[in-house]
């Protein structure tokens, strides 16, 4: 059932993505940046997806914590690797977006930093998984440091604000947007379809990390006898 | 006599809270005083990592001109990556100093809390690692040509060092009984560290420059603080879970 449910999702997603890009194909080049500029319709979205993925890792990790539930870790780690890749996904839309805008691949700006430095926390949260082997212990050491890394975003963020900016302001959903309303909406859609897609590979993943725990279980069994 | 008994009823009470309250500050210290004792006995970690800072500073000369008035401007930078590599050494130790004859089960098992047991490690660290600054500070100092007011500089370097040394203290528990620990310490403190990195080294290129950090960059020393504050309270917190489960 949950695989149908899961399949179904996959190709919903998928038909969502291909409307999209047709749309966004379709789109007349913006005024001042040409055809770039749709890189925007990925790049956003890919970051709210990423977003998402944190936020769900935080939450999981902390029932993990309360709950020693293995269930909860599985979901955290199967959504850190998922957000890790949009968030890839994110940089990379961004540095070749910068390279045809900026003319340059990377500057060290606010968003950038503190979108690498996050990129780089999680993927010490991935790495430290890796490491220890027992596995209750990696989990409640993973819920831990997802924690430690999720508090450190908003002051990473603040302080490089601190520092320097030269990220475009949002220019949709708010008062002084200059996004055009159909355009908005697109880009929304499009954010649905990335997290829709983001959501299967999640499951997947977590289908993966259930199979990896049943094996360890019947290794663990054969070793007893 | 009734008003006697009751005297002596909310004395003995106030004497049992006074010996609950030092009794925690007493065993911070206890554990504190361990840890400094073990490290002053063999003085492995403060040794490797003060020579440590000296070859880095070494090693910075050939990398920039310092004497160029431009490049004064990264010496906080500079002067806070040594103390971050070197602070990771003696830090790595923090926990990793127990693991020979099963050391950390018996602490753990000891009838101290993780709070108790964290703030004492983390202070016998934080105190090693100011040592190795202090020291490393006036050979930069000399080395470079570059002077510091001293009294707003421990301030920078106490607010800085402390964020240093609670994650690595956190990090140390959490590496403690994993294969390439020595890597994965810094691999996983330095992004986490970053906010408090930046502060400290903006601040010390402040003064540096002959600016206060009382002025326009008390920001900073906000920035620091407050990283200082939720770290140490969220490590308060969690230390119990890492170490026990």
């Amino acid at each position: 059932m949950r695989d149908k449910i899961l399949y179904g999702m996959g190709v919903v997603a998928i038909l969502l993505l291909a409307r999209d890009i047709y749309m966004i194909a379709n789109f007349p080049p913006e005024a001042a940046q040409g055809a770039i500029f749709k890189i925007i319709f990925f790049h956003v979205p890919a970051a709210w997806t990423a977003m998402v993925a944190a936020g769900s890792a935080l939450v999981c990790s902390i029932l993990f914590l309360v709950k020693k539930d293995f269930k909860y870790d599985a979901i955290a780690v199967a959504s850190t690797e998922v957000g890790l890749a949009f968030l890839a996904v994110n940089l990379v839309t961004g540095s070749i977006w910068g390279h045809v805008i900026w003319g340059i691949w990377w500057t060290w700006d606010v968003r950038l930093t503190s979108a690498l430095v996050c990129w780089l926390l999680y993927a010490g949260y991935l790495m430290l998984r890796h490491a220890i082997e027992e596995p209750t212990q990696r989990a409640t050491f993973a819920a831990v440091f997802s924690i430690f890394a999720f508090l450190d975003v908003p002051i990473v963020y603040f302080s490089i604000r601190l520092f320097r900016t030269q990220h475009p302001g949002p220019v949709f959903l708010s008062s002084n947007g200059s996004f055009p309303p159909d355009w908005g909406m697109v880009l929304l859609w499009n954010w649905v379809a990335l997290l829709m897609l983001g959501i299967v590979i999640t499951l997947v993943r977590l289908g993966h990390e259930e199979t990896q725990r049943e094996i360890d279980y019947v290794r663990r069994m054969a070793h007893a006898l | 006599m009734a008003v006697a008994n009751d005297l002596s009823a909310v004395a003995r009470k106030g004497v049992a809270t006074e010996r609950r309250r030092s009794s925690f500050v007493r065993l911070v210290f206890v554990i504190m005083a361990k840890d400094l004792r073990a490290e002053l006995r063999t003085k492995e970690a403060v040794n490797a990592s003060l020579a440590f800072a000296v070859v880095i500073l070494v090693l910075f000369n050939f990398a920039f001109d310092l004497d160029d008035p431009s490049t004064r401007m990264i010496v906080g930078g500079l002067l806070w990556l040594v103390f971050a590599f070197a602070g990771t050494l003696v830090l790595n130790r923090s926990f990793a100093r127990e693991l020979p004859n099963d050391c950390l089960d018996a602490l753990v098992a000891a009838p101290v809390s993780g709070a108790t047991l964290f703030l004492g490690k983390a202070l016998a660290s934080y105190l090693l690692v100011l040592a190795v600054e202090l020291v490393s500070l006036p050979v930069f100092g000399i080395l470079y040509n570059v002077w510091f007011p001293f009294a707003q500089m421990v301030v920078v370097l106490a607010l800085g060092t402390w964020g240093l040394t609670v994650i690595g203290t956190v990090f140390s528990a959490l590496t403690v009984n994993i294969r390439l620990r020595e890597v994965m310490l810094p691999m996983l403190t330095y992004p986490m560290l970053v906010p408090a990195l930046m502060g400290a080294m903006v601040l010390t290129a402040q003064l540096a420059a002959g600016t206060s950090i009382w002025g326009e960059s008390i920001t900073w020393l906000k920035v620091l603080v407050g990283f200082d504050v939720l770290y140490t309270a969220a490590a308060i917190a969690l230390v119990e879970t890492i170490l026990v489960g």
